[in-house]
């Protein structure tokens, strides 16, 4: 009882203070955006990496005049990594005013987010919430889960796929794939998704190996290795993240295995100071962007991102999240998500590294995508590490769309 | 062949690596009857520790000062701890200990951040050493053999062929025998504890550049040390040696073996799909689970395991 007392005191007096400071600010009130991730717990560094990073973003579009006239401000709630606080977080983020939410870290935390704004818009029309997904990647968002009210910045897992298996489709002289993921459902799904677009783009590919590992299990991963190189592996596939990634790269150098490993998160925070030296010219990552794209003009954003807070600027997409809810609250005038979502359909920006579109039949942002390789003497250099990534290949946005099972089911006007 | 050679190679490494481990665990636990938790803490520790001081020493100083600098926090710990948690039995030391894990966890976390730091091998141990059918040996991983061979060797004559390996030996079956000819037994477990989680942190010291330095390294290797430990033998070395190089091999193999269940059971006459449930699972995904079936068996079957001097 004392638990929901003192949780209702809180709630009731920062309700308060927003009520008081209301009529002050009336016309220039600021777009608040709710950013619900992790800020304590396991994951509490890559969450506050982001809300850093959306800050900043704010920052900027409120330094050139705002939307509309009227500021943006990003607010964190902590959602431990967990499903259900994030549900608590998002229901005290709408009774102090937020209409929009965003989240990225896990895709069961954002299937929950997902449901529950629903519901909520269902029962509240209007009062209605936005949200915009960042970072969780799981397809189902944008194909037969998906939601008016959501929209992904990020490439799902198979759009990813897709552009590593047209990257592979390049390299004639590999013959030999092997497949290692954590046993767990994104491991299972990166490996499903490899051999089924292997097979279709690549057929004369063999796929020497499918294996998954225990999740955060394996301390040596040579015995692994070992296998892979009787396999004849020519190129690794893997969606492994965290110490499962860092240490196959580590027994890989070790072991002199010099194949290219295609990673989903080869440049998470945390993975190149593990690797260092050992994953050059190994690990490969697909992004939509690093900081070593040379001639877009993001150096100087770089550059004062790490003065200001001593972190690498990571999320590129959260910048395009920001100048697209921008653009679309233009083009509404308007701030209210409802308008927001109609004007965010099918709308179309440039950045630095091209054209990014959203497309209206599913909410999930088409952009040009990155694969590179970890490298040394780069211009910027990720954890102060001295090692950084190069691009290989630019894929163009078109090139990655995937067909989509969603059927959109949109608000009465 | 090849996979037979490498994956031997494999396993007696890791074995070496888990015997340097657990080693010290086998003493204390045998001798106070400690169930210390905390023990892979200090391996972390020794890590950690081998880490901050590299950075100004050089790795091979740090490899020594880390581990006595470990030792010493080990004392501490006996000392003001363990020693007066003691008397309220085996769970208020159990649970002692325990909290310790946590504690040393935190701190590390505090102090060093969540994320892997870059502790790695000087750079004369990182060229491989062979080359073998085109896999090179690092010469990091042959060091750690030789270091883990020394440690067995040394700590096997210490405890077998000096004065202080006798009392020692003594004070782990009968304590109050040698409290009364006069050997301060208080200082002979606080020695044991302090040398027990100093060779922990030299585990560490080699452990955490070879692998990865993070504060969850205690923690992945915290549950097998007991294993190596119930199934060699409380309180027996030679034990441990074996029942560490063991599980090692066990878990290699198993590894390197493509086989799945349905396979396994179509020796024996019994068709199971391998597109089943059960039937699809192989022996590598089974391969950390080998251990702790072992584990289990031992206890059923031989309670003193392999080479346990005493049966408790």
């Amino acid at each position: 009882m004392t638990r929901i007392d003192r949780r209702q005191f809180v709630g009731s007096a920062l309700a308060a203070t927003a009520l008081t400071g209301m009529p002050a600010l009336a016309q220039g009130e600021p777009i608040r955006i709710a950013y619900i991730d992790p800020l304590s717990g396991p994951f509490a560094n890559v969450g506050d990496n982001g809300l850093k990073q959306f800050q900043f973003e704010a920052a900027r579009i409120n330094a050139s005049g705002g939307i509309n006239g009227r500021k943006m401000e990003v607010v964190g709630f902590d959602n431990k990594t967990n499903p259900k606080e994030a549900i608590v977080q998002l229901e005290k983020a709408i009774d102090q005013g937020f209409r929009f939410v965003s989240q990225g870290n896990g895709s069961s935390v954002a299937a929950a987010i997902i449901e529950a704004v629903d519901k909520h818009n269902e029962r509240n029309p209007n009062q209605s919430m936005l949200y915009l997904n960042y970072a969780a990647v799981d397809p189902a968002f944008t194909n037969d889960k998906c939601s008016f009210w959501h929209f992904r910045f990020d490439a799902d897992a198979d759009m990813k796929m897709a552009a590593m298996t047209d990257y592979l489709k390049g390299l004639a002289n590999i013959k030999k794939v092997y497949i290692i993921g954590q046993d767990y459902s994104f491991g299972k799904a990166v490996a499903d998704s490899a051999v089924a677009m292997l097979k279709i783009k690549r057929p004369d590919i063999e796929i020497v190996g499918n294996e998954l590992h225990p999740l955060g299990r394996v301390r040596d991963f040579v015995p692994y290795i070992t296998k892979m190189r009787a396999a004849g592996a020519q190129a690794v596939i893997t969606g492994n993240w965290g110490t499962d990634m860092t240490l196959l790269i580590k027994a890989a150098s070790d072991t002199g295995f010099n194949v290219p490993f295609l990673t989903y998160y080869g440049g998470g925070l945390g993975a190149p100071t593990a690797m260092g030296k050992s994953a050059i010219g190994l690990v490969k990552q697909i992004t939509e962007w690093h900081a070593n794209i040379e001639n877009i003009g993001m150096d100087q954003v770089v550059t004062d991102f790490k003065k200001l807070h001593n972190l690498d600027y990571y999320y590129f997409r959260v910048k395009v999240m920001f100048d697209m809810l921008a653009a679309a609250m233009k083009k509404a005038n308007s701030s209210d998500p409802k308008a927001v979502a109609l004007a965010l359909e099918g709308l179309e920006i440039d950045t630095p590294t091209g054209k990014a579109m959203m497309q209206k039949e599913n909410h999930q942002l088409i952009q040009p995508l990155y694969i590179s390789t970890f490298a040394e003497n780069v211009k910027f250099d990720l954890e102060n590490t001295g090692f950084g990534f190069k691009t290989d290949v630019r894929i163009e946005g078109p090139a990655t769309v995937t067909p989509t099972t969603c059927r959109m089911q949109r608000p009465a006007a | 062949m090849e996979t037979i050679v490498f994956s031997t190679l494999n396993g007696v490494l890791y074995g070496l690596l888990l015997f340097m481990l657990s080693s010290g665990l086998t003493l204390i636990f045998s001798m106070m009857g400690v169930l210390n938790f905390a023990h892979a803490s200090f391996y972390m520790l020794g890590a950690y520790f081998a880490y901050a001081i590299g950075a100004t020493t050089g790795f091979w100083a740090a490899m020594l000062l880390a581990p006595i600098l470990v030792a010493g926090v080990g004392a501490l710990v006996e000392r003001y701890g363990l020693r007066n948690v003691h008397r309220h039995g085996h769970v208020a030391e159990l649970l002692f200990t325990f909290g310790i894990a946590f504690l040393i966890e935190e701190i590390v976390k505090l102090i060093w951040g969540r994320n892997p730091v870059p502790y790695s091998p000087p750079a004369v141990l990182q060229q491989p050493l062979f080359t073998l059918w085109g896999t090179q040996y690092p010469s990091f991983r042959v060091f750690m053999m030789i270091v883990a061979v020394l440690m067995f060797i040394t700590l096997w004559l210490m405890l077998k062929k000096t004065r202080i390996g006798l009392i020692v030996q003594a004070a782990l079956t009968h304590p109050h025998m040698v409290g009364h000819l006069g050997h301060n037994v208080p200082l002979v477990f606080m020695g044991v504890f302090a040398v027990g989680c100093g060779m922990a942190a030299l585990a560490g010291v080699i452990g955490g550049a070879l692998l990865v330095t993070d504060p969850a390294m205690a923690l992945t290797l915290g549950p097998i040390v007991f294993v190596v430990v119930v199934v060699g033998g409380m309180g027996s070395l030679g034990g441990a040696f074996v029942a560490s190089i063991l599980i090692g091999l066990i878990q290699t193999f198993a590894v390197a073996v493509d086989a799945s269940l349905s396979d396994l059971l179509a020796r024996f006459g019994v068709m199971v799909s391998n597109r089943s449930d059960l039937g699809r699972i192989t022996l590598a995904q089974v391969a950390p689970m080998l251990p702790f079936l072992l584990l289990v068996l031992v206890l059923i079957f031989r309670p003193r395991g392999l080479m346990g001097a005493r049966e408790s």
